[in-house]
């Protein structure tokens, strides 16, 4: 109770000491001004970047495991993928039999040709080949028309669906569905558009796709194509188990001997995840780090101006000290002011950091100040405000009564 | 009854490089509640280190010091703020009032530093104030007080707290004769309403207001006798026995 007491008492204190030194409080605490505007901003701006990159990356599916001869982000030579076995749908038909714990899969491959349109065209259109499931899997939605069923599917039916690139460009005005195109040179009749699904990493467009029945991919482009089987996993939660379960029923397909290396790529969402952070980690700690230094700077200032602070108020040290202080009571008194004046530069420094990371949100990139940065950057300044306080404070906390009140 | 302030033997050592110097060299002293005691000596006697032990801003190097019962000689860092606190009222020469808070809340400070409630706190440095004469002046800050308005202030501040001793170091020394004259009645005033008082002063007109004078020099006793003053109030004491 009386701990609590004397901190109230201790705030007053502070806010009457800070409040009569206005303005070297707010040149001390520009340091700590500008360290928690780079800090925040800094921050916003990793927050900002994380964000996009989830978005772009979302079309991927966190729950989608691609079986592929191919490892995303690799280590080998190219050479050495090169030379794997391509996947065959004897394998496919092998691994959607015996696995259980992936609630539906689909095969697929694919080649880019030119696709067009009356004389309209648009060459390196990437062209799907894959079955009726492909929609569940990848679980987009249609904005017109529909997807292909089973029957088209498995028949090899002349029918395709189109990404919304194509589609703004051949039908701007009409209706693409029932519309015949002409892929490489073959004609395909439009079923359905798929929604509009963005960019890869802002570089692979997903909506300059054309979708079609694998059975007829085989039949016009050939069927010695590698593909790729793509699996969604029963559990969100449980990616790993379907994973572990999909790479021993692949062993066994591809009859990989007991012992040596897995001879396909099992590939996730979560490998770009992981390239991603360890190729932004390393900037965000020496960010993290840079802009820190400006806060270690500014708390340099702080603990500049609180011993010249109690050294200019060594006989109030002494006062309060013959009227009853304590050590703590002195200690917490001054390590409160040093707080309190972090405090109000990180508050200062957050009232900066908003508008321009709405400036940089509006022009440069996205960013994005989540509550938790607030109140780390808060936290962030309180801390430093104790640690520049605390020697300054301890000076004051131990000075002797008898010489600090003679002191003039 | 025991005595408010019981000093055997007391020595100070201070060490200044190889020199050793005593300031002092074996004080016994004993003095009673409600006295009225000044202590007197040339500047370098000594008196300020006694001052200072009696005050519990120094402890002494050897001996005993005994206030109200409890023995300071040994006591922390910590328990000496507290017994500052709740036992002595501090006046000082330059009055050592803060510059940036009102009278208020000058004699409010021992009243925070034993944890009151700011409502009682307020209500006590009140009527402190107004014991001193000051109720019209209790929301100035000390540059806007005269001298001896800033000495009332700081008298209202150690009598807040309800001290056993007020210790007060030349209080006189700042202020003009008539001011001062005027801050030694009121002292007198507070002796009437039963406060122990010790005056530490060089000067022999301020010494002959209190009721015994303990003279000190190079670090001793020099001398320990009654005032004037303090010879008429034992007579007066002494015929109030004998005609019970």
């Amino acid at each position: 109770m009386k701990f609590f007491s004397e901190i109230k008492e201790n705030i007053a204190i502070s806010y009457q000491a800070i409040n009569s030194n206005k303005l070297r409080s707010l040149l001390a605490t520009l340091g700590i001004v500008i360290g928690i505007t780079a800090v925040t901003l800094m921050q916003t701006a990793i927050e900002g970047i994380n964000l996009a990159f989830e978005k772009s990356i979302a079309a991927v599916g966190a729950d989608v495991l691609y079986v592929q001869k191919f490892e995303w982000f690799g280590t080998e030579d190219w050479s050495f993928y090169k030379n794997r076995k391509e996947l065959t749908m004897e394998q496919y038909d092998f691994l959607n039999k015996n696995s259980q714990t992936s609630t539906v899969m689909a095969p697929s491959t694919g080649v880019t040709r030119t696709v067009k349109f009356k004389d309209l065209s648009l060459q390196n259109v990437f062209v799907l080949g894959t079955t009726f499931e492909y929609q569940e899997v990848s679980g987009f939605n249609m904005i017109e028309g529909r997807y292909f069923t089973q029957r088209e599917s498995d028949g090899g039916y002349p029918v395709c669906v189109i990404g919304t690139d194509i589609s703004d460009a051949f039908f701007e005005n009409t209706d693409p569905i029932g519309k015949t195109i002409k892929v490489g040179n073959y004609n395909f009749r439009i079923i359905g558009v798929i929604e509009k699904q963005g960019s890869l990493l802002g570089l692979f467009s997903l909506d300059n796709r054309i979708i079609i029945p694998l059975e007829r991919f085989f039949n016009v482009f050939g069927d010695k194509r590698g593909l790729t089987f793509n699996i969604k996993a029963a559990d969100i939660n449980n990616v790993d188990e379907t994973k572990e379960e999909v790479r021993w029923i692949m062993r066994k397909a591809r009859k990989v001997p007991y012992g040596s290396a897995d001879d396909f790529g099992l590939n996730a969402q979560e490998a770009f995840k992981s390239t991603y952070e360890s190729l932004t980690g390393l900037i965000k700690v020496i960010g993290t780090m840079i802009t820190g230094l400006s806060l270690i700077v500014g708390s340099i200032g702080i603990a500049n101006i609180m011993f010249v602070s109690v050294k200019e108020r060594t006989k109030e040290v002494g006062i309060r000290k013959a009227l009853g202080a304590r050590r703590s009571t002195i200690l917490s008194q001054f390590l409160i002011e040093s707080s309190m004046i972090c405090l109000m530069g990180g508050f200062i420094g957050l009232l900066i950091a908003f508008p321009i990371s709405l400036i940089i949100d509006a022009f440069v990139l996205p960013t994005a100040m989540p509550l938790w940065i607030v109140v780390l950057a808060l936290f962030i300044s309180l801390m430093f405000g104790l640690l520049a306080g605390f020697f300054p404070a301890y000076t004051a906390a131990k000075m002797d009564p008898v010489d600090s009140l003679r002191y003039e | 009854m025991e005595p408010l302030i019981e000093i055997k033997d007391v020595k100070k050592l201070y060490v200044m490089g190889l020199e050793e110097l005593y300031a002092l060299k074996g004080v016994s002293l004993d003095i009673n509640n409600n006295e009225y005691v000044a202590i007197m000596g040339p500047s370098g006697s000594g008196k300020s280190t006694l001052m200072n032990i009696i005050g519990c801003l120094d402890t002494p190097s050897s001996g005993e010091y005994k206030l109200n019962g409890k023995n300071v000689n040994e006591m922390e860092d910590d328990e000496l703020a507290e017994i500052r606190n709740k036992e002595i009222g501090f006046v000082f020469q330059t009055f050592n009032l803060l510059p940036r808070i009102n009278a208020l809340s000058n004699v409010e400070l021992p009243l925070i530093y034993s944890g009151k409630k700011k409502d009682e706190r307020i209500e006590l440095a009140e009527s402190a104030l107004i014991n001193v004469g000051l109720e019209d002046r209790m929301n100035h800050k000390p540059n806007e007080l005269s001298g001896g308005q800033r000495q009332r202030v700081a008298i209202a501040r150690a009598l807040v707290n309800n001290p056993s001793l007020i210790l007060a170091d030349e209080p006189t020394g700042n202020l003009d004769t008539k001011t001062g004259e005027e801050i030694m009645i009121l002292f007198e005033d507070l002796w009437s309403k039963g406060n122990t008082i010790i005056i530490v002063t060089h000067e022999e007109e301020i010494a002959q207001n209190a009721h015994r004078i303990i003279k000190i020099r190079d670090g001793l006793i020099a001398d320990d006798y009654l005032s004037e003053k303090g010879k008429l109030i034992a007579e007066k004491t002494k015929q109030q026995t004998i005609s019970v």
